[in-house]
């Protein structure tokens, strides 16, 4: 039985800047990780789709091998000295975010399932008393069909919310728009 | 491999919801689906490491001693621990935090509050935990200020807090409460969390073993994350 319990989340409010804005936490590529570099961008908008202007993203992925840098995962993949796999980035004016990352290689899931290659994001923003947090599929990845946390959203349209669009360019620009309420209201995760 | 173990479910009332009408903006924000329950796998239970002067740059725990002077206000030391639900403390974890100035103002472009920025004074610091999880920093008290949710409406003095703990699940941003401030009963958003209890969990103490003489005030604040389950089957 625990003795404690969590302490209640309260909302990052407007004025988070001189806490948590860090700049170049948005590049995870600075240290030249192996990989295929890639742009995750977007914009994020309200139930009115008026844009986010004071929001602040942050993302946690697996490398491209697919091994989170973290202690707990003991896949026999190698880790990658150069990638930390975590990212951060406040949003425009405009609700538009953009992180340089490199994609992700996939992660077993539970049992014996894989998952298809997805980064973990954060969302925080006035207005959100607790932080949102959804994953980001790949559209050009034919694991989606098959990866079990995506595949558990029955209605198509809302498992669509969850996959960046393959823009190409270069570096390949993947595009995730992010609604918080409302039509096309995405899909958020309790982790 | 085994299947990860994952993170205790956090119990509703002990926590704020995301639609609360009383603070206005959440009311274009909140989802109006409730967020999907994942069983934990290694996304889940993985998080990003810090440690003393890592790729997180090296500690800022003293918020007065940036600039010129030191800036207006009543010095504190806040200090505590980060905990996780069984009492153990969370190590080498990143603790942010940030804060308007003694005034009510933060230094902030978006902050059109007419009282005094301090120039001596940014308001923003972070540390990594120590082994028994421990944190101190050295700032002013913040002032009280107003906001436009309804009528006269004023938020107590806060802190902001942003910790990682072990994984990308624990993950939290709070803020920290003063004890008896008579704008707590008032605010919104110290009142979305419906339980008593883990509402006035947001309150400091002053701690008076932690005060200076001569120069500076203590308050404690501690911080509990989600803890473990016993099985990789939640119940």
């Amino acid at each position: 039985m625990a003795k404690l319990f969590p302490t209640a989340s309260q909302t990052i409010g407007p004025f988070f800047h001189h806490g948590l804005d860090r700049p170049g936490w948005e590049d995870l590529t600075t240290e030249g990780p192996l990989g295929q570099t890639i742009l995750l961008e977007g914009r994020i908008v309200d139930g009115d789709g008026q844009p986010l202007g004071d929001a602040l993203i942050e993302i946690w992925q697996a490398n491209a091998a697919g091994r989170y840098a973290h202690p707990e995962d003991k896949q026999a993949k190698p880790l990658d000295p150069r990638f930390r796999g975590f990212g951060r980035v406040k949003t425009a004016k405009d609700g538009t975010y953009r992180f340089t990352t490199i994609k992700p290689g996939a992660v077993p899931g539970r049992g014996n399932a894989m998952q298809a290659p997805h980064i973990n994001m954060t969302i925080f923003a006035r207005g959100l008393l607790r932080h949102l947090v959804t994953r980001v599929y790949f559209a050009d990845e034919s694991a989606n069909g098959t990866d079990p946390v995506l595949n558990s959203i029955e209605n198509a349209a809302a498992r669509r919310t969850l996959v960046a669009q393959a823009n190409g360019g270069t570096p390949p620009s993947y595009r995730f728009d992010i609604v918080l309420q409302g039509k096309g209201e995405t899909v958020f995760f309790d982790v | 491999m085994s299947d990860p173990i994952g993170y205790r479910r956090e119990q509703p009332d002990r926590q704020p919801p995301y639609l609360h009408p009383a603070y206005g903006s959440t009311v274009k924000r909140a989802p109006s689906r409730a967020p999907v329950r994942i069983v934990a796998t290694l996304s889940e239970v993985t998080g990003p490491s810090f440690s003393k002067d890592g790729w997180n740059g090296p500690d800022a725990a003293d918020l007065i001693h940036h600039h010129e002077a030191e800036p207006q206000g009543q010095r504190i030391i806040l200090a505590g621990r980060v905990l996780d639900e069984d009492g153990r403390p969370v190590p080498s974890t990143l603790l942010e935090l940030w804060q308007c100035n003694s005034a009510g103002r933060y230094h902030h472009e978006g902050d059109q509050h007419d009282a005094p920025l301090d120039p001596n004074f940014h308001g923003g610091g972070h540390v990594v935990t120590g082994a028994d999880g421990g944190y101190r920093f050295l700032t002013i008290k913040p002032g009280a200020y107003p906001w436009r949710n309804q009528h006269n409406a004023w938020r107590p003095a806060h802190i902001h807090f942003s910790v990682f703990g072990p994984a990308f699940a624990t993950r939290l941003i709070t803020q920290m409460y003063f004890p008896g401030d008579p704008l707590l009963p008032l605010d919104p958003i110290f009142n979305a969390t419906a339980d008593e209890e883990a509402r006035h969990r947001l309150i400091s103490t002053y701690d008076h073993s932690l005060s200076e003489p001569e120069y500076a005030l203590g308050y404690r604040f501690d911080i509990v994350l989600r803890g473990r389950n016993a099985t990789p089957m939640e119940s």
